[in-house]
Formats: structure tokens, sequence, C-alpha cells
């Protein structure tokens, strides 16, 4: 369990404690809604994914799509959460513009998953666990435009109806870190489900972030929720500022007002929603066209079975399995792609070599790049087939990395580019003892100095003949006839 | 219970019902007369009963994950009182 | 028209000594003449006679459905693909569904012909069809010695008046609280409600989703089990749909009622209930005894808290299903001076009072704080309701009663005190509530002069039975009556 007062942030009248809770939108990986059959494709011509279920026409009904309680079903296992086998849809009833039928259709009493928990990895390579209140169905509502025309909304309901979980956690985080923290492990979970694609750019995950600040040990404080933030580092950016400004102001003797407030990504700053102001009464019921959602327990259990490795387990493996530190497992974890590529590289190599190679270099490389891994002009069996020669000495480790650069400009594997440069290692013997008697013969002076006792100069003699050797010398050969020579 | 106009302007605008001032009073009654009238209920004894949830007894039934339905947004717009560029329109709204 | 049956009607179609064309040209006359019973919102008689010429064609190369040229109404509630649907709402002014219903897409393909969209009370809120933007419907009956305009019932009331008046052979109609089975009653016509989830709710207009449920209005028994054939069936677009096949609800007419047990409850007898009504049950009782059934005494001790239960759950879905009329994707729209503004405009003048009070009450019992008192408490008097008859269904197998407390009373009679209204549906509630079938029967006049029905009431799923006891009534009842046809004098 880590300090919380790490985590205090200083205010004039002492140290404060932020308190954080996420509601997590996640759009399901479904081809067609929740309640229609219109596809969920990002990006269409305005109106062109639109059921007239979608549209709220009159006497058009919703009929369940199953592969999204399939999907939800699994993150729920995924988040080692609680599956309700009974749970029911309910009408969330307001009136906006993006919402057709004057309703969404959720869950509220009886959500089909409740309790589960969730491990945030920290950058100081500690771990804790968060709260999982519950993860419930429902639809997403289309999208408004405000901005096409000076006195209109434009309405495009593609979006309309398309299935998402909100997954809620509970107020157990603590700083922006974590809250980042919080939103990585969770897509990483849902992506290595395949449940949600995790892309936040596209809208498919967006995170409502309810934010307080309290003295240490004193209750809760009122809350603010912040809506719909659509990065980690938004999320972090606003966690930063809500929570200066709600201590700024009760430090100034004012009180906070529990409302929903919008990030402006653009100024960096949260701001009161306008729209949001009225006081809602929701009049949840359970929706009279849908019956109860009853689930089969043998089948939950199926799911279960065939969960994948999640990364919590993946990084357990990988520091037990291959050795590797807690740091780098974290970080080849953190993407189902980064830690199938690592296993595939590893595969008969030494791992703590290839862990080191591709969090390190290959990383770089790969994110200086822009590229995925999958359209990364370095596969696993060109990273595999160069760190081979490396290990068995065709090349030195150091080499290595300039066959690596030319590997990337080039795309040719690294025996092609050993070839083309001439940069084998060079291991026969003579041609060392060749090149070590002239640089021993060159620098007379600096021997004499080291047969009486100054042994550091050794390093400068290697540097010598491998520099006279344009790199080229097996350094263990190189070190072991030195010394030889160098013996009085 | 009985409904005071107030009531009645938060319930209208709640269901988004434009109601005059004057109208007020006559809906309070009316509501009133409702609900005194349902308000029978008040003596059944419920204790241990479940709420009806559905009409028939059969299980939620689950469609495949296709998509069988879209590329119509001429159809989904063509009834709108004020549709531009295949968007439909409201007056502007201020977020 | 006259005379005409849908049963008839096939069978001189099938001989050939009359086609559809004919059956629907005099059809439309009818309709048109019928105009001063305000009864259709829309006539289409083109579309009908096209579809007529369908029914022809398909006629002679064999492929003729169960109701092939047969001439229908549909209540406008149905929606029906490019043809206007209102609901009898002026918030749906100009809305042209790209769609068919499925109930009356099922009657299509059995050949069924449309000769209009009937009137209704407004999104099928009320039992008189007066609450109609488009005007209340005068039912084609009168008081003996008495010209006073009468309601048809409601809400489908516009179907009623079309059969009882004599233009369509069949009307569709739906029921949420009694609107098939009360103007079946008022108007001397067979109405059955059938088990909810026998007919599709997909493209109908919803008023209360829990109870809404589609069946056809007719002139006899028999004409409505070939009708309900044609309209029932499983479909997949709505999930509270049953998926069991639909039977011969004909083979099911003119068995003995041998072996029947018919349960009478109690409890269906309200103040000032004039003695005529419990007169012409007791008649009922008596013709089944003389048919072969046995007579059980039951109890259904809930029934008086029905009516209170229904105008909780009623209104509260409709509140929430009637919140997509809000001027942005059809209908009508109402500028004002912002989006909230324009909702609120467009919403006041879009629905009609009545529709309006029944929002505000839904909106109310599911208010926070409200949920428990009322919705919830509502629930949980519904599933005593369904117990009460569940129980009873173990001792009997179909339940005789009045269709309404009264007969067809005059225009304006009731629109002051909406819960004077209300009690109209005191006998036909309880059977939306628990999910049966019922089916009114017309079975005598009221010294009035104008008809009464009795109401079966079954266990789900068996609506034969409700058909098989209903036509023994009918038979026994020899029920002839019909109105004068004042309106061709009217014109
Ligand atoms: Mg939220
Ligand atoms: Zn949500």
């Amino acid at each position: 369990m880590t300090d919380p007062a790490k985590n205090y942030v200083e205010g004039a009248t002492g140290p404060w404690e932020i308190v954080i809770g996420m509601e997590v939108h996640a759009q399901l990986q479904s081809q067609s809604k929740l309640f229609s059959g219109a596809s969920t494709t990002f990006g269409a011509e305005p109106n062109s994914q639109v059921s007239f279920v979608d549209a709220a026409f009159p006497g058009m009904l919703p009929v369940i799509n199953g592969k999204c309680i399939e999907l939800a079903v699994r993150t729920g296992l995924g988040l080692k959460a609680e599956i309700n086998l009974h749970s029911v849809f309910d009408r969330k009833n307001y009136f906006y513009p993006d919402l057709p039928s004057g309703y969404q259709i959720s869950q509220f009493l009886q959500p089909v998953v409740g309790k589960g928990k969730l491990v945030i990895d920290l950058p100081d390579g500690s771990a804790r666990e968060v709260g999982i209140t519950r993860l419930h169905l429902e639809q997403d509502a289309g999208k408004s435009l405000h901005d096409q025309s000076p006195n209109l909304t434009f309405i495009d309901l593609n979006r309309s109806g398309v299935a998402l979980m909100e997954i809620v956690s509970e107020p157990d985080l603590r700083s922006a870190e974590e809250a980042g923290a919080y939103l990585k492990k969770l897509r990483a979970i849902v992506r290595y489900l395949g449940t949600c694609d995790g892309n936040m750019e596209e809208g498919s995950m967006r995170a409502d972030v309810n934010v307080s600040v309290r003295k240490p040990g004193q209750p809760f404080g009122t809350r603010c929720e912040i809506k719909n933030v659509n990065s980690i580092r938004f999320v972090q950016q606003a966690v930063e500022y809500e929570s200066r400004r709600q201590i700024d102001i009760i430090e100034g003797g004012g009180k906070i007002s529990q409302e929903t407030r919008l990030f402006d990504t653009g100024k960096g700053v949260t701001r009161s929603m306008r729209s949001k102001e009225e006081a809602h009464d929701y009049r949840y019921f359970p929706d009279p066209d849908l019956l109860p959602l009853e689930l089969d327990a043998a089948w939950v259990e199926e799911l279960r079975r065939n969960l994948p490795e999640l990364p919590d387990d993946k990084k357990a493996r990988f520091i037990s399995q291959y050795g590797l530190s807690p740091y780098d497992a974290g970080v080849l974890v953190a993407e189902q792609e980064s830690a199938h590529f690592f296993e595939t590289v590893a595969k008969g190599r030494d791992a703590k070599m290839v862990s080191n190679w591709i969090t390190g270099d290959f990383f770089a490389a790969l994110n200086k790049s822009g590229q995925s891994l999958q359209d990364f002009v370095i596969d696993a069996e060109k990273l595999g087939g160069l760190l081979d020669v490396i290990a068995d000495g065709t090349v030195s480790n150091s080499l290595g990395k300039q066959v690596f650069a030319a590997m990337l400009e080039s795309g040719k594997d690294a025996m092609a580019v050993i070839d083309e440069k001439g940069l084998r290692q060079v291991t026969d013997t003579g041609a060392i003892d060749k090149a070590i008697d002239a640089i021993l013969a060159a620098n007379a002076d600096k021997l004499a100095e080291y047969r009486s006792g100054k042994d550091k100069l050794f390093g400068f003699f290697v540097g010598q003949v491998m520099k006279a050797m344009g790199g080229k010398a097996n350094p263990a050969a190189l070190n072991d006839l030195l010394r030889k020579k160098l013996a009085p | 219970m009985s409904l005071d106009n107030a009531t009645v302007a938060k319930i209208a605008r709640l269901a988004r019902l434009r109601i005059d001032e004057a109208a007020l009073a006559p809906m309070a009654k009316e509501l009133n007369g409702i609900l005194d009238f349902v308000a029978q209920l008040e003596q059944v004894d419920v204790t241990g009963v479940a709420p009806m949830t559905s009409t028939v007894a059969m299980k939620l039934r689950w469609r495949a994950d296709e998509v069988t339905d879209g590329g119509n947004a001429e159809k989904v717009t063509q009834n709108a009182p004020n549709a531009e560029s295949g968007f439909f329109t409201v007056p502007k709204v201020i977020e | 028209m006259d005379g005409f049956t849908i049963a008839g009607a096939r069978d001189r179609l099938t001989k050939g000594d009359l086609s559809a064309r004919e059956l629907t040209q005099t059809a439309i006359k009818a309709m048109e003449a019928a105009r001063p019973l305000n009864a259709m919102i829309t006539e289409t008689a083109d579309k009908a006679l096209d579809m007529a010429d369908a029914a022809d064609a398909r006629r002679k190369s064999g492929e003729a459905g169960l109701l092939n040229g047969i001439p229908l109404a549909i209540k406008d509630l149905f929606c029906t693909e490019g043809v206007l649907t209102t609901a009898a709402s002026h918030i749906l002014d100009g809305f042209h569904p790209p769609y068919e219903s499925t109930v009356t897409a099922n009657l299509w393909k059995a050949g069924a012909v449309m000769l209009g969209k009937a009137n209704l009370d407004e999104f099928a809120m009320g039992s008189s069809n007066e609450t109609s933007f488009y005007g209340p419907v005068k039912s084609p009956w009168r008081r003996r010695d008495d010209n006073a305009g009468l309601v048809p019932g409601g809400s489908s009331g516009g179907s009623a008046a079309a059969v009882a008046s004599g233009f369509a052979l069949g009307a569709t109609g739906t029921d949420t609280g009694g609107s098939i089975r009360q103007p079946a009653g008022f108007t001397g016509i067979v109405g059955i409600k059938p088990t909810y989830g026998r007919c599709s709710r997909w493209g109908i207009v919803a008023f209360a989703s829990s109870l809404d449920q589609a069946g056809p209005m007719t002139r006899t028994v028999r004409d409505a089990a070939i009708m309900l054939r044609a309209m029932a069936g499983f479909d997949a677009k709505d999930s509270t749909s049953v998926e069991a096949p639909v039977p011969d609800y004909e083979a099911a007419l003119g068995q003995s009622l041998k072996g029947l047990r018919i349960g009478i409850p109690k409890e269906y007898r309200v103040d000032n209930m004039p003695a005529e009504i419990e007169t012409l049950w007791q008649q009922g009782i008596a013709w089944l005894r003389d048919a072969g059934a046995e007579i059980v005494d039951i109890t259904l001790p809930h029934t008086k808290y029905a009516l209170p239960t229904y105008y909780i759950v009623a209104p509260a879905e409709a509140s929430s299903n009637l919140a997509r009329y809000d001027g942005v994707r059809f209908g009508l729209r109402v500028p004002g001076k912002d989006l909230t503004d324009t909702y609120e405009r467009t919403r006041a003048e879009g629905f009609g009072a009545e529709v309006r009070r029944r929002i505000m009450v839904g909106t109310y019992v599911l208010s926070a704080g409200y949920y428990d008192a009322y919705y919830l408490k509502a629930q949980k008097v519904r599933t005593l309701i369904l117990r009460d008859f569940e129980e009873a269904f173990g001792k009997v197998d179909a339940i005789l009663t009045p269709t309404a407390p009264s007969t067809a009373f005059a225009v304006g009679a009731k629109t002051n005190d909406p819960v004077e209204m209300y009690l109209n549906d005191v006998f036909t509630v309880p059977v939306n509530l628990a999910g049966l079938p019922g089916m009114s029967v017309p079975a005598g006049l009221g010294s009035d002069g104008l008809p009464l029905g009795l109401q079966l009431i079954g266990k789900a799923f068996d609506e034969s039975t409700l058909f098989r006891v209903g036509e023994a009534i009918e038979r026994a009842a020899n029920f002839t009556a019909r109105p004068e046809k004042w309106w061709e004098a009217a014109r």
C-alpha cells in the first residue's frame, strides 16, 4: 500500500487530498448497434447509419444484440467482477436533441455486472487496487454539431444507439497520475479482451471524471463531474486544474457547488456546462419494450474459461518465466501486441537481452516512426535475426546498434546489412594479434607506464585496437589477447 | 398528496409541455382528481409481492450481431420539419 | 355492403361470383356515404382499388391468401408505408412512415385491401373517440326515438364505426385498457384483444408498451377468428412477441361447450350499473349453461384496484413513449425562442388536453420521490391482479363478464370529468394488466335500443376457447340489430 500522504497537494492552509472516481464509457466492438441492426462504423455520412429504431420513429422497438451482452460480460469477468445473472434495462428520461426517443436505454438498479477490481501500475513500480462499482450496458446518444451554422445545431444520429458499457469506479483514485494509470489499465484490459478498441480519439472511450478535494482524514467533499474527457493526458490535466480550482475556492472561503463541467482542451481549464445546469429528474423505470436480461450460469462460466491472459497475469508470468524486471514486464504487457512481439522474439533467445532491446532501441525507433507494430519495418523475425548475430558474436552489441540503424533505413535483414557494410566481427586471433602489436609499438611510452603499474591504461589499448580494426574485433578475444601481450 | 401550482409547473417543465400561468390551477385540479382516484392503491397490502416486470412469461431474445439496417439517410430525414445537408437541425444549443 | 361478412365475402370471392374490385368499389361508395360519421382520417380509395386488382390477379393465379380481396379499415395508429399516419394527433402532422407495421404487413400478405385509416382517440387515449385532433367519431347507432349523437366508444372508435356502419368488413383496433372491446360492445360488433405478445407491436404507435395489443374488430366471431389468424404471429422485431404457432381459430368454432367451465367473477358489478346489464349477464350465463358449459362462481378480489393501477402504469409508460414527439425528426414543429421553448410549444400545441393530462400524470408518478409510492406499487398490485386470474384459471377455462358498465353515451356527456370517463374501462382493464385475451361479443340491446356486449376472458394464448365460447353466445343471442343509416340522409 502506498503512502497516501505522497499524493497530498499543498494549499495555503496545508495539505489537501484529491478524491477521484471515474465513469468510463467504452464502445463495444460490435458490428451493429445495441438495439438495432444499423452499422457502428466510425466516420460515415450523416444519418447514414441510422435505423428507424435509432431515430425513435413511431412504433419502433428495440431488440438486443447478443454480442453486446457477451462483450459486457467478458469485460466484467476481466475486471474480476460479479456477473448478475438477472439484470434489467431501464429508461433514463430526458430531453436532448441527440437523444431521439427522449430516453436512453440503460441499466440503473440492476446492472449486468456488479463489484469488481482493477490494479493500477504506478510509475514508481508500485501497484494499487481500485474498486469497480459496476458495469452496465447502455445506448450512446447521437452527435450535436454546434459549429456548422450561426443559429442552428446540427444533429447526426449515426452514433445513436451504439452499444456502450459504462464502467464506474469507486472514488479510490487520489491523483492525476493515478487517474491516468486507471484509464491506461482499463484500456489495456478491454483491448486484451477485444471488447473495446480503446480508441479515445474516435470517442470509443470517454471518461466522466468526478473530482472532489478534502483535508486528509475528513469526509468526502462536494464533487464536480467533468464530462466526456477523451484522452489520458486531458484526464490528468483536468484533474490538476479542477482540484486546484476547488482548493482555491474553499481556501478563499467559498463552497463547491455540485455541477457538471466541461474540460476545455484548448485552454486547459474546466468550465460549467450551461446546457446541463438544470436539475435532472431522470424518472428511471424498467423499459416495457424489453424483458429482464437472464444469463445462463454455464454460459458465463464458458466465457470465463475462454478469457485470454490479462495484463496483470501476463506481467507476473513475464517476471517469473523470463526473469524480467517488474518495470520492463509492465512496459511489455501494456499492449497485447508488444507482449506477443516480445514472446515471439524471446522464443529460443535470451529473454533479458530481448527485453532490453525491445524496451530500448526498438521502442524508441517504433515511437519515432509513428507506425504500429504490425506495419513497422522491423518485424519479429528481423529483430530476432539481429539478436542472433549479436549473441553468436558475428557483431558486437555496439556494432549491433549500427546494424539496427541500417536495418531501419533499408528494411534489410541483419546479415544483409552486415555483409554489405563489412561489419562482421573479427575473431581471427592472428589479425587481432597483428593489430595489438602495431598499437603497442606505436605507444611505447604508454606501455612503459602500464607496466610500471598504471592499470587503467588497459582500456586505452582496447580502444586503440578497436579503432584500428574499425570496431569489428571480437571484444572477448581482444581482451584475452591484449592481457597476454601486456603480461610482464 | 395534493399538487400545487408550482409542482404542476415543475412537472410540465420536465415533460416539456408549455403551460400558461392561468392554466396551472385547473390542471392541478384535474391531476389531483386523478391522483385521489389512484390513491385507492394505498389500501392494498403488497408486502412480499414482486413488481410485474413483463407481461409475457418468456426470456429476452438475443439478436445476432449483423448489420441489417441503415443506409437510409434520406428516408430518415425526409419527415423532418427542418433538415440541412443530411442533418436534422434544431435551434442552437449552447453547451 | 349489408349482409356481407368476411366469411361470406370470402366464399363468394372464392366461387368467383364477386370480384375484389367489385367488393372494394361497393365498400368505397359506402365509406364515402358514411363520411358524416367521421370514422376515417384518411381514405385511400385509389390504393384500395389497386390492392383489389392485385387480389383479383392473385386469385386467378391461385395464390389467394386468407383475406384475399377483403376491404378493411386500419386504425390510424398503425404505421402504413407512404400513407399519412397521425395517431389522431396534431403532433404527427404530415407524417408519412417509410415503413409498414408488422400487423398490417401481415394483412396485406393475406391479401386484404386497405380502405383507409380510421379515426381514434388521440394516441389511443380515450374511451369515446372524442379526443381526436380530427374531431369525434359519431356512433352509427342512435337511441330509440332520439337523434342525439352518441359516442362509438374508444379508442378504436373509427374502426368500430367503420364496421358497425357497414362499409368495412373488418378493422384493426388496438386495446390498451379496453379500446377494442368497449367500442365493439358499444356498436354491436365483435372485438378481440388477443394475448399480449400474440400480435407484433412493431410499427404501431405506442401508447403503453406493456399493455398495448392489436386485434380485429368484425361483425361476427368467425370473421374475428379469420382476421386474427392473419394478423397474429411471431415477429423477431418485437422483443415481447411470443414465438408460438398461431392456430387455425376458425377450426375451434362450432364445437360443443361440453366439459368447459365458465367462471363468473362476483366482483364484476359496480355501483350504479344498470340492471339490464346484470340481466344480460345472467342471460349469457344461461346461454352457456344451455350450451353445455359448467358455470363456476369465482373471485377476482383485486378487480377494484385494476383501474387505479392502470391509471398509473399506462400514463407512466405513455409519458416516456411520447417523449419522442419533439418536433425534430417528424411531425409538427412550433418554433420557439430557443430549443426548450421549441420543445414546449411543439408539445403543448401538438398534444390535445387528454394526452397532456396523461403525460403530466405519468411524469409525476415516475418522478423522484414518487416512483415507489405510485409506479412500483402499481406494478406490485399488477402482480396480485395476475395472480387472481391464474388462480381462477386453475378452476375454469374462460370467464364471462359484461364488457362495459353502460351502453354508449352522448357525445360530450363525460368529457368534463376524466375519472368518470375512466370508469368505462372498469371491466376491460384487468385483462390488459394481466396480458390475457379478452373478447366482446354483441349480446343484446339495452332498453334505449343500443347494443350491449358480453366479455369473455381467456387463458394466455388460448384465444381458441374464446372464439368457441363467443360463437355460442353469438348463436344464442342471435344479434341481428343494425343501426339505421341516418348518415346517408345526413349527407
Ligand atoms: Mg456519467
Ligand atoms: Zn452513461
